[in-house]
């Protein structure tokens, strides 16, 4: 624990923090380009620098430079002032002055730092450095002449995303930052190089030109495409969502988004329900919200009514949902679309009990039937971490490229109930083994194995929990809490004849099961719910209502309103209150603040931020005879998951380009 | 390149277009067996899981085998340079980073005989200019390859032979003390394939040492001397 000076504040510092560090600690502004807080350290923008005592005569660049005991460092003397400038007009030596037609201008660390640390004018006389073009995908547009050679596209590529496709070419002036061959950036992160980008080089793509930092709304929210529950931020100007940003959130996304979670946005202008439809002669006609709620109470459901819970919604919605159909008298709720029908007896069996965070700690992994990759990238991410510190990774399951050593076992989950020596071994020798068991897994039947095993080996103990589900829809735990879940999965639904079905934003659903129920799809997409719907009731996207999500770790959080929703539609919860009264039944709330408080009445760990205690009792399960069961990833195309993101031109785009292998051209300049 | 608005510095080294020839002509690219032997042999010297350090000398054993195929000095086509980053089972894009940080690797076709000039201030004082007006002579051009392939001519900055300055780097050997006329003679022994005896082209001189009297630290030819006093 060295101790040491910074302008004469006294600091003390962990073993092997570096001095910009300890700057930081004493509450001093370190300017930089090149260093970032979770990427190796480069030490090649010199922007950093500082003096240092004792030490050589000159500044040094506090970023590579470990502290020392006893240390004085001056950040704020002349010859700190003089080498900032300095190195501050050497960068700019070779910068573009096209600010003005820069998307990252007004978030430029470029910008910003030259105005804190610069000389106010530039003594350069002449021809600046010109870089051709490079193409890297249909997400991160690329201006190289701005870039700075900073390496933190290529440090995240090769360090986070396990890819390896960035590179510096050449030397000197000549450097260049390039993708191999131009090829675009194939991977489901590959957009955070525009976050990290401390200048204008790369920029988003589908956001180039829309609008100025300074003109957005900036809304806190939850991201819905994967069941990680990233934490993000949304830009909206005047009705319409520009971009998704990532926030910082340690516990769950660290600082990252899925180009997924990122790009969909576009998804929420196109394809959507912006008025009521009501199919008469087999087609979808337009009518207003009084015919179609007059149509519903036609039918006069009584309890035969069912709801299905989509992938992306709410708790509250869901909450108002169940609300609405127990005051009818039925519980016929269900989440789970796809069929499945696992257990939920005990919310811990089908939890990511290790949290993201904890799983970086575990010293073997079994992944059973996730393709995690695309089924939760940041998931991945921390996998990769885990593998890094020298975790053994084992997969069942159909192979898919894996961003760290992994062994497949095989696609059968039967392998579960003999496990090869090397793998028990792993498990067994393990301190903190842990099971990963994915949406594929589960419906292989592979669930009782899984607990089976993770009591054979002992993942679960006071200190550690192993036992993880991975699921991937943002709706999932949430849904599990509300008791969106019948024992036979949605069979038991069609089992039971409905006279109405809500279906709430589900398109997923197998709806030939409910040939003789009235239909009523409360979503926002045109999608296949509404294509397969007789009433359709335009609702909100998750960027137009305030709710509770719960992610696949069992976290709750809260996300805020960003835009209204299009033309007739309205949030969901107050579609379902104006339904009650369309049925004469009474749900016990008026307001969205009335309808939250009666949520968290039932299930009070909906009120409170943070990971739900499940308990640590997993049900015992047991390895059947029978077990046996190819695995199929439920995800056939990463980009195209849910109906926002197929609605998405980008989204589209990135499937066709990057994983069908369709060429663009590219536009003309 | 300069007719695409490129600056002209960024036209000095770039990567061959991969096209589809050149997959055709390089794509079933392999060691031979001499190079497997020697590849094998590189990779020894390298701890076990470092062996991505091996990445220089292969790549440079690649160069030369293309040398061979070619008849040139050789050079690294994308295929060339795939096919060492599969042996090494490391990232491709991280062999085109070093392939391209080293002038020595050649990314583009040379010629018989890459001509390598150095026109740093020794050499400069010594006459480089005249060594480089006897090349164009000869219908060389910087960083082109005459038309009978037989030359490729580079203007390279310091190559550390000051003291035998000016200096010409051809292939692997280094020419040195050139006149334009002994420069001739090398150039001209080249291209008749015979190979020239490298080094300096002085008569009477073997190496670096001094021509004719020692004209600094004379004192010290025959005993140690404290020069302080003098001073």
């Amino acid at each position: 624990m060295p101790k040491l000076t910074v302008d004469g504040i006294e600091v003390e510092v962990p073993a092997g923090a570096t001095v910009l560090q300890a700057c930081e600690a004493a509450g001093k502004e370190i300017p930089r380009f090149c260093y970032h807080e979770r990427l190796s350290i480069a030490g090649n923008c010199r922007m950093c620098l500082v003096e240092v005592k004792p030490g050589p005569p000159k500044p040094q660049a506090s970023c590579a430079l470990p502290a020392g005991e006893g240390q004085e460092i001056r950040t704020d003397s002349e010859m700190v002032r003089k080498a900032r400038e300095g190195v501050m007009e050497f960068l700019l030596i070779n910068h573009p002055l096209d600010c003005p037609i820069c998307d990252q201008g007004g978030e430029c660390d470029l910008q910003d730092q030259s105005v804190a640390y610069g000389r106010g004018a530039s003594r350069y006389d002449e021809n600046k450095r010109a870089v051709t073009e490079k193409y890297m995908g249909p997400l991160i547009k690329t201006v190289m002449t701005r870039c700075i050679h900073c390496t933190r596209c290529v440090r995240f590529s090769e360090e986070i995303a396990g890819v390896d496709e960035i590179g510096a070419l050449y030397r000197g002036e000549n450097m260049q930052i390039t993708t191999y061959l131009e090829r675009a950036a194939k991977h489901e992160l590959s957009a955070n190089v525009i976050d990290l980008c401390p200048v204008g080089a790369l920029t988003s793509r589908p956001y180039a030109f829309e609008a100025r930092p300074w003109e957005l709304k900036k809304t806190l929210s939850i991201d819905v495409s994967d069941a990680v529950g990233s934490n993000i931020r949304i830009d909206s100007r005047g009705r319409e969502a520009l971009r998704i940003l990532p926030r910082v959130n340690d516990d769950v996304n660290e600082e990252w988004l899925s180009d997924k979670a990122r790009f969909q946005v576009d998804g929420l202008t196109r394809r959507r329900l912006d008025r009521v439809w009501i199919r008469k002669q087999g087609k979808l006609q337009q009518a207003s919200w009084e015919d179609a709620f007059a149509a519903i109470a036609k039918v006069k459901p009584g309890s035969s009514i069912a709801a299905v819970a989509g992938d992306m919604l709410d708790c509250e919605t869901m909450f108002a949902a169940k609300a609405l159909l127990k005051a009818c008298g039925s519980s016929l709720i269900e989440s789970r679309q796809t069929g499945m029908d696992y257990a939920v007896s005990s919310l811990s069996a089908v939890n990511f009990n290790s949290t993201f965070a904890g799983i970086e700690t575990a010293d073997a992994i079994l992944i059973v039937g996730s393709h995690v990759r695309w089924e939760a990238p940041l998931v991945n991410v921390r996998l990769r971490k885990a593998a890094k510190n020298g975790a053994k990774i084992f997969i069942v399951g159909p192979e898919w490229e894996t961003t760290y050593p992994a062994t497949f076992l095989g696609a059968d989950v039967s392998v579960l109930s003999k496990l090869p020596k090397d793998v028990s071994d792993a498990l067994k020798d393990a301190k903190r083994p842990a099971i990963i068991l994915g949406g594929a897994g589960l419906a292989a039947g592979a669930h009782d194995a899984a607990l089976a095993l993770a009591a054979k080996f002992k993942m679960v103990t006071p200190e550690w929990n192993g036992f993880n589900v991975l699921h991937m829809a943002a709706a999932r735990m949430g849904a599990l809490m509300l008791g969106f879940a019948q024992q036979g999965g949605i069979k038991d639904l069609a089992a039971a004849k409905p006279a109405v079905l809500l279906a709430l934003g589900a398109d997923e659903v197998d709806f030939s099961a409910f040939e003789g129920s009235l239909k009523v799809y409360v979503g926002h997409h045109g999608d296949k719910g509404a294509h397969a719907a007789d009433i359709v009731l335009p609702a909100s996207a998750f960027t137009e209502k305030a709710g509770t999500y719960v992610n696949t770790e069992g976290r709750v959080q809260f996300a805020d309103k960003a835009v209204f929703a299009p033309g007739d539609a309205r949030e969901d919860w107050t579609i379902l209150r104006a339904l009650a009264d369309a049925l004469g039944v009474t749900v016990g709330f008026d307001s969205f603040a009335e309808l939250q408080a009666a949520m968290i009445a039932e299930v009070p760990a909906l009120g409170a931020e943070g990971v739900v205690d499940y308990g640590r009792d997993l049900p015992k399960g047991d390895v059947k005879a029978d077990l046996g069961g190819e695995i199929r990833y439920p995800i056939k195309d990463f980009y195209l998951t849910n109906p926002i993101a197929r609605a998405s031109e980008t989204m589209q785009r990135c499937s066709s380009e990057l994983l069908h292998g369709v060429e663009f051209a590219e536009a003309a300049e | 390149m300069l007719s695409r608005g490129v600056h002209p510095l960024m036209a000095a080294r770039h990567l061959e277009p991969d096209t589809p020839e050149l997959r055709a002509r390089w794509g079933s690219f392999a060691w031979n067996a001499e190079n497997a032997e020697k590849a094998k042999e590189v990779l020894a010297r390298y701890p076990a899981g470092r062996q991505r350090s091996a990445v220089m000398p292969l790549l440079d054993l690649a160069q030369r085998q293309v040398g061979a195929e070619t008849n040139t000095q050789g050079w690294l086509p994308i295929p060339v340079m795939e096919y060492v980053a599969a042996y090494l089972d490391m990232p491709i894009i991280r062999v085109v980073e070093v392939a391209s940080f080293y002038t020595m690797y050649n990314l583009v076709p040379v010629g018989r005989y890459h001509v390598q000039v150095c026109g740093t201030t020794p050499c400069m004082l010594r006459g480089s200019d005249d060594i480089m007006s006897a090349c164009k002579k000869r219908g060389m051009h910087k960083g082109h390859t005459t038309d009978d392939g037989l030359w490729t001519l580079t203007e390279v900055e310091c190559m550390g032979n000051c003291a035998s300055a000016p200096m010409v780097q051809i292939n692997d050997d280094n020419y040195e003390d050139l006149t334009v006329e002994s420069f001739d003679k090398v150039l001209d022994a080249l291209a008749r394939g015979e190979t020239p005896k490298p080094g300096t082209q002085l008569p009477g001189r073997h190496t670096v040492e001094p021509v004719g009297e020692p004209t600094s630290l004379a004192a010290m030819v025959k005993e140690n001397h404290d020069y302080r006093g003098e001073w």
